[in-house]
């Protein structure tokens, strides 16, 4: 288990290396989720809609398409000179080798919802801060286990002709449970209302990240193995 | 030290190895010459189990851990310094930190790159590349080395070094595999000599003294003949 968690780490801190050095998927996940936040913002009507209602909708759905900006690069980083047989080469366990970008990927994903909560609370006037601690700790619980599925097809779609497409196709069906799940939970904490009235979306975001972290890393040797 | 028994692989209808039988010990270098599309990456590929054959099995004493690989495709991350692709790599491989230091040294200095060190992959020339590469393929100290067209994109005195560097290794006891579809590039590394034409070897002797004329006669007439 340690030997799996270092070389877990080591993938990690390679791959927050490169994106921070390259700025590729960061940088378009982050203007992607500025521009959508600024034309939601310009383009509702607060008088027809109340923006307490609208915003968890738009939050996610942000969440959620930003996020795929970035798991697409999960893999396109090991497509350069063939890095990925280097990877497959070496004496690690596949699992490492998934935990490792899932590691990084969940820091790339956490990277833009930090951000582009900070730009929410400056656009729609929602009061974040009251919530901030359940409101990450629900995000947290909604992102796990769609970046571990997103990261094993990213894995699979890699090397197809179209991955960029392929990616989203694939992924939004398994979007949808934590996507509802999430909404859900953020549009009664919004209200103000207590953690005990959602408890059953929650245990469903559990259930959801325990099921797929788990069905994610059992597959991906399958995933790289011609 | 490196065996294959009457390995046997397809890509769909499409034959890529049949019935490849052959066993190498220390010091031994096996060049395997044959045309584009022969079978040759695919051989090499099954040897370090990056591809499950369909039939028979290969494999190295050490497993991957005793493999070191040096392709046309680098395995190197283009945004990452020199040094820090060997580092990388060499975590993977669980070298000691101090042994890292002095065979990053030892292999830079010998390989010409000890000004080039801290400079991103993506800046250095093709040459300063592949030698970038062949120090990655050897910092984990391996005890076999795949070579798939390692000469590809080299200058006449790149090459040459790339070959004073391979006689090097064979001579430390390292048994080596060469694929190369030029006969002039790999015959004087080689202690034994294959050639191959779809998927099978057509002929497989030890050189025997026997120089790059010769053997570029022999070659066509196996690999057009057979």
């Amino acid at each position: 288990m340690r030997d799996l968690l270092r070389h877990a780490w080591r993938v990690t801190r390679k791959d927050l290396r490169l994106e921070f050095r390259s700025r590729t998927a960061l940088t378009s996940a982050l203007v992607f989720t500025a521009l959508v936040l600024v034309v939601f913002e310009h383009g509702r009507d607060p008088t027809a809609v109340p923006t307490l209602n609208l915003a968890p909708s738009i939050l996610w759905v942000t969440f959620s398409f930003a996020s795929m900006l970035a798991l697409n690069r999960a893999f396109q980083a090991e497509l350069e000179n063939h890095a990925l047989d280097g990877l497959l080469l070496a004496p690690i366990s596949r699992t490492s080798l998934f935990w490792g970008k899932l590691g990084a990927n969940l820091v790339f994903v956490a990277l833009v919802q930090v951000t582009g909560m900070l730009l929410f609370m400056l656009f729609f006037n929602v009061p974040v801060w009251r919530v901030w601690a359940p409101l990450a700790a629900v995000t947290a619980l909604a992102t796990v286990g769609f970046i571990a599925v997103g990261t094993l097809f990213s894995a699979m779609v890699v090397r197809t002709r179209f991955a960029e497409l392929m990616l989203p196709v694939l992924l939004l069906p398994f979007l949808l449970p934590p996507l509802i799940a999430a909404v859900q939970v953020t549009v009664q904490l919004f209200a103000g209302r207590p953690l005990s009235e959602v408890a059953g979306w929650l245990r469903l975001l559990a259930a959801y990240d325990i099921c797929f972290v788990t069905l994610a890393t059992l597959l991906f040797p399958f995933t790289v193995t011609e | 030290m490196l065996w294959a028994r009457d390995l046997g692989h397809a890509f769909g209808a499409i034959p890529a190895l049949d019935g490849i039988t052959f066993s190498l010990e220390r010091g031994q270098t096996l060049a395997i010459f044959g045309p584009n599309g022969a079978g040759k990456t695919t051989l090499l590929r099954v040897i370090a189990g990056l591809i499950r054959p369909l039939r028979g099995a290969a494999g190295v004493d050490g497993g991957r851990r005793a493999i070191g690989w040096i392709g046309h495709q680098t395995q190197l991350y283009n945004h990452l310094s020199v040094r820090e692709n060997l580092r990388f790599w060499a975590s993977l491989y669980d070298v000691p930190d101090r042994d890292v230091a002095l065979r990053e040294v030892d292999l830079l200095r010998r390989l010409g790159l000890a000004r080039q060190a801290d400079r991103q992959v993506r800046t250095l020339s093709r040459g300063q590349t592949q030698r970038a590469a062949i120090a990655r393929a050897l910092m984990h100290d391996p005890d076999v080395l795949l070579l798939d067209e390692p000469f590809t994109g080299l200058d006449r005195l790149a090459a040459e070094e790339l070959r004073g560097l391979l006689g090097e290794q064979a001579a430390a006891g390292r048994a080596t595999v060469i694929v190369t579809h030029n006969v002039e590039e790999g015959t004087e590394l080689a202690t034994d000599i294959a050639f191959m034409r779809d998927g099978r070897f057509v002929a497989y002797a030890p050189r025997a003294g026997r120089d790059a004329v010769e053997l570029t006669a022999a070659y066509r007439t196996a690999v057009a003949g057979a």
